[in-house]
C-alpha cells in the first residue's frame, strides 16, 4: 500500500531548527500563493473605486449614450462598449471557422506528421509577435491593401449600415482582421488539445460501423470535444475583447458613433490606452468606469470559459 | 440451411473506392477546405514576418544598438535608449514575478494539491491571466503612479516592471504547478527515506527535477513580457533618453513602435520597423529557446 508523503513528513522526528526552516517555507510558499488573489482583488478595488464618482455621475446612462466629451465634462462609452463587442465578435465569427478547420487539419491524419507539426509551431509563433508589431504592420501594409477592396464593398452595399460610410483609412474592419490574427493561435491550439483528447476507442467505434474519415469528424470526434473548442472560443473571446495595441493603432479612436463596420471607431482598451494618460477630473473616473465594464466582461467571459473546460477534462 | 444457401448466391458487393460517390465528394471538399483554413492561418505569420525582415534588417547598423533616438526633424539616431529601457523593464518584472511565481507554484504543487485554498488559487490564476494587458497598466497607475508611493516618483521603470510582473505571475506559477505534478512521489518518498526535511525535498529534489519544465514557461513569460505594449504607457511611460536609474521614466521597444509608427516622419517610421526586426527576432529566439529546452526534456 503506497503511503502518503504527507504521514511520512509527519511521522519523522526533527530537530527544532529543521522544523522552522520547514515552517518558514510552508508560510512563505502560502505567502507568494496568495499574491495572486491579492492582486486580483486589488484591481477589482481600485478600478471600482476610481470608477465610483462616474458611476454616481451618470450612472446606467454611461453605458448606453456615445457623448464623449471632455471640454463639456459629458461621458457616455456607448461607442466603445460597441466597438468592443462589434470588433470581438465579428473577428470570432472569422477566426472560429478558420481556427477549428485549422485544428482538425493537423489533428486528423490528412498530411503526413512532421508537416502537421510545421503548421503547428507556426500557428504558435504567429502568438509570439507583439501585438505592437501586427499594428505597425496593419498601419503600413494590410489597411492600405485592404482599402480598394472595403471601397468596392461601400460602393455595392452602401445602403446596409454597416456598410454606410466611406473607407478613409483606419477603421473598425482593420481591426477586426488583426483581432483575427491575435485570436487565431488561442483559438487552434486549444481546439487542437481537445481534438487529442478525444479517446481513440471512439474513433475506431466510428470507423466501424463505417463512417467516413469526415463523417467521424463531424459526427462523433467534434461533439466529443465541443466543450474544450467552446472554452477555447470563449478565451479568444476574452482576448480580442480586452486587446489593446494593435487595435488602438489601426481602429482610428474616434468617439463618434457610427454603425458602419467601415469608419473609424474605439474599443474600451483602446480608449484607455489613448486617453488614460492625459486624463483628468471625472474623465479618469469616466475612463475607470470604461475599464470596469471591460473587467467585468472579460471576468465573465473567462470564467465561462474555465467552466467549460474543465466540464472537458471531468468526462473523460 | 436455406438462408446461408440465399447469403452465398448474392453478388458479391463492389467494395471498391468510389470517387464520384457523395459522401466521398464531400470528404474531399471538405478536406480541401480545412487545408485551404490551415495556409489561410499561417499566412499572416509570412506576411508579417517578410514585412518585418524587408523593411528592418535593411536599417541594422551598429549606430542603431549605440546612439539615442533621433530629435524629431534630424537623422541620425538608433534605438539605443529604448533597448536598454526594454532590458531594465523585462528584468525587473522577471525579478518580481519569477521568485512569486515560482513560490506559488511550489505551494500549489506540493503543499495543498487539493485543499480549498489551492483550488481558489488555482481559479484566481487563471482568472488573472485573462486580465487584459492595458488593465495591469491602469492598476499599476493608480496604485503606484498616482499615488507616488515608490519614494515620491511618479512614472518609473519599476512601476512598468510590476505591471508586466502581474501578467507573467500567472504563467510562471501554471508552469511551476504542472512541472512540479509531473515528478513522480517515489522521489519524494526516497527523498523522505534517507532523512530530507520537505523543504530540502522541495529545493533539492522535486524543483531540480522538474527545473527544465519551469524554465520553458518562464522564458516563454519573459517573451510574452518583452512584447507589451499597453501596461508601460502609463507607467514606464517613455523616455528619448538612456535611464536615469530605475525609478526614473525609461523607454521600450514596443512603446517606441507604438509613438514612431504614427508619427508622420519617414525617419521615426523606419526606426519603428528595426525596432519591430529587433524585438521580433529576441522575442522569436526565446521561443524557440523555451522549445528547445522542451524537447530536450522529453528525452
Amino acid at each position: 500500500m503506497p503511503i502518503d508523503p504527507n504521514d511520512l513528513y509527519r511521522l519523522r522526528r526533527r530537530p527544532p531548527s529543521e522544523k522552522q526552516l520547514d515552517t518558514g517555507f510552508h508560510w512563505l510558499t502560502v505567502l507568494t500563493a496568495s499574491t495572486v488573489a491579492i492582486v486580483l482583488v486589488l484591481i477589482l478595488a481600485i478600478v471600482f473605486h476610481g470608477s465610483l464618482e462616474s458611476m454616481g455621475l451618470y450612472g446606467w446612462r454611461f453605458l448606453v449614450t456615445s457623448n464623449w466629451n471632455p471640454v463639456d465634462d459629458e461621458y457616455g462609452a456607448l461607442t466603445a462598449i460597441y466597438g468592443t463587442m462589434v470588433t470581438s465578435l465579428v473577428s470570432l465569427l472569422i477566426a472560429v471557422p478558420l481556427g477549428v478547420g485549422t485544428a482538425i487539419f493537423i489533428t486528423e491524419r490528412f498530411i503526413p506528421r512532421p508537416l502537421r507539426e510545421i503548421i503547428g509551431l507556426m500557428v504558435e509563433l504567429l502568438a509570439a509577435i507583439p501585438s505592437v508589431v501586427l499594428g505597425l504592420w496593419a498601419i503600413f501594409v494590410l489597411e492600405p491593401a485592404l482599402r480598394p477592396f472595403l471601397t468596392w464593398l461601400h460602393v455595392t452595399l452602401k445602403d446596409i449600415p454597416l456598410f454606410s460610410t466611406q473607407p478613409l483609412g483606419p477603421g473598425m474592419t482593420p481591426a477586426i482582421l488583426v483581432l483575427v490574427v491575435m485570436i487565431l493561435p488561442i483559438i487552434t491550439a486549444i481546439s487542437r488539445d481537445s481534438l487529442n483528447q478525444v479517446p481513440i476507442r471512439l474513433r475506431q467505434a466510428a470507423y466501424g460501423v463505417g463512417s467516413t474519415q469526415w463523417s467521424a469528424i463531424l459526427h462523433v470526434i467534434l461533439p466529443a470535444s465541443i466543450s474544450g473548442i467552446v472554452g477555447g472560443v470563449m478565451l479568444a473571446l476574452g482576448r480580442a475583447m480586452g486587446e489593446t495595441m494593435a487595435v488602438t493603432m489601426i481602429i482610428g479612436n474616434s468617439n463618434n458613433f457610427s454603425w458602419s463596420l467601415l469608419a473609424p471607431g474605439n474599443t474600451i482598451a483602446a480608449m484607455l490606452a489613448n486617453q488614460f494618460g492625459e486624463a483628468d477630473g471625472s474623465q479618469v473616473s469616466s475612463l475607470m468606469y470604461a475599464a470596469f465594464v471591460l473587467i467585468l466582461l472579460t471576468l465573465v467571459v473567462n470564467i465561462l470559459a474555465q467552466l467549460l473546460v474543465k466540464r472537458l477534462s471531468l468526462k473523460y | 440451411m436455406t438462408s446461408t444457401v440465399a447469403q452465398a448466391s448474392r453478388p458479391i458487393p463492389d467494395l471498391r473506392y468510389k470517387p464520384t460517390r457523395s459522401r466521398n465528394i464531400i470528404g474531399i471538399a471538405l478536406t480541401s477546405v480545412a487545408g485551404l483554413f490551415s495556409l489561410v492561418a499561417v499566412l499572416p505569420l509570412f506576411l508579417v514576418l517578410s514585412y518585418v525582415l524587408y523593411k528592418g534588417a535593411s536599417k541594422l547598423s551598429l549606430d542603431l544598438f549605440l546612439l539615442e533616438q533621433p530629435a524629431p526633424g534630424l537623422e541620425v539616431g538608433g534605438i539605443s535608449n529604448a533597448i536598454q529601457g526594454s532590458i531594465i523593464v523585462t528584468l525587473i518584472a522577471s525579478l518580481l514575478a519569477i521568485p512569486i511565481g515560482i513560490g506559488g507554484g511550489v505551494f500549489l504543487a506540493e503543499y495543498s494539491r487539493n485543499g480549498w485554498f489551492a483550488n481558489f488559487i488555482r481559479f484566481g490564476t487563471n482568472v488573472l491571466s485573462g486580465v487584459p494587458s492595458i488593465i495591469a497598466g491602469v492598476f499599476i497607475y493608480s496604485a503606484i503612479v498616482s499615488t507616488r508611493i515608490l519614494f515620491g516618483h511618479a512614472y518609473s521603470a519599476v512601476a512598468g516592471g510590476m505591471a508586466l510582473a502581474v501578467l507573467m505571475l500567472p504563467t510562471v506559477i501554471k508552469t511551476t504547478d504542472e512541472g512540479l505534478k509531473l515528478v513522480s512521489d517515489d522521489l519524494r518518498r526516497a527523498a523522505l527515506g534517507v532523512g530530507a526535511s520537505r523543504f530540502v525535498t522541495t529545493i533539492r529534489i522535486t524543483l531540480p527535477k522538474a527545473s527544465r519544465s519551469i524554465a520553458t514557461g518562464i522564458v516563454l513569460s519573459i517573451a510574452r513580457a518583452a512584447g507589451e505594449t499597453a501596461p508601460l504607457i502609463f507607467t514606464a511611460l517613455y523616455s528619448p533618453w538612456w535611464a536615469e536609474g530605475i525609478f526614473n521614466p525609461v523607454g521600450s521597444l514596443s512603446v517606441l513602435i507604438f509613438k514612431f509608427a504614427t508619427m508622420p516622419y519617414e525617419v521615426q517610421n523606419e526606426l519603428a520597423w528595426a525596432a519591430s526586426f529587433v524585438l521580433v527576432a529576441f522575442i522569436l529566439a526565446l521561443n524557440l529557446v523555451a522549445r528547445w529546452i522542451n524537447t530536450f526534456t522529453s528525452r
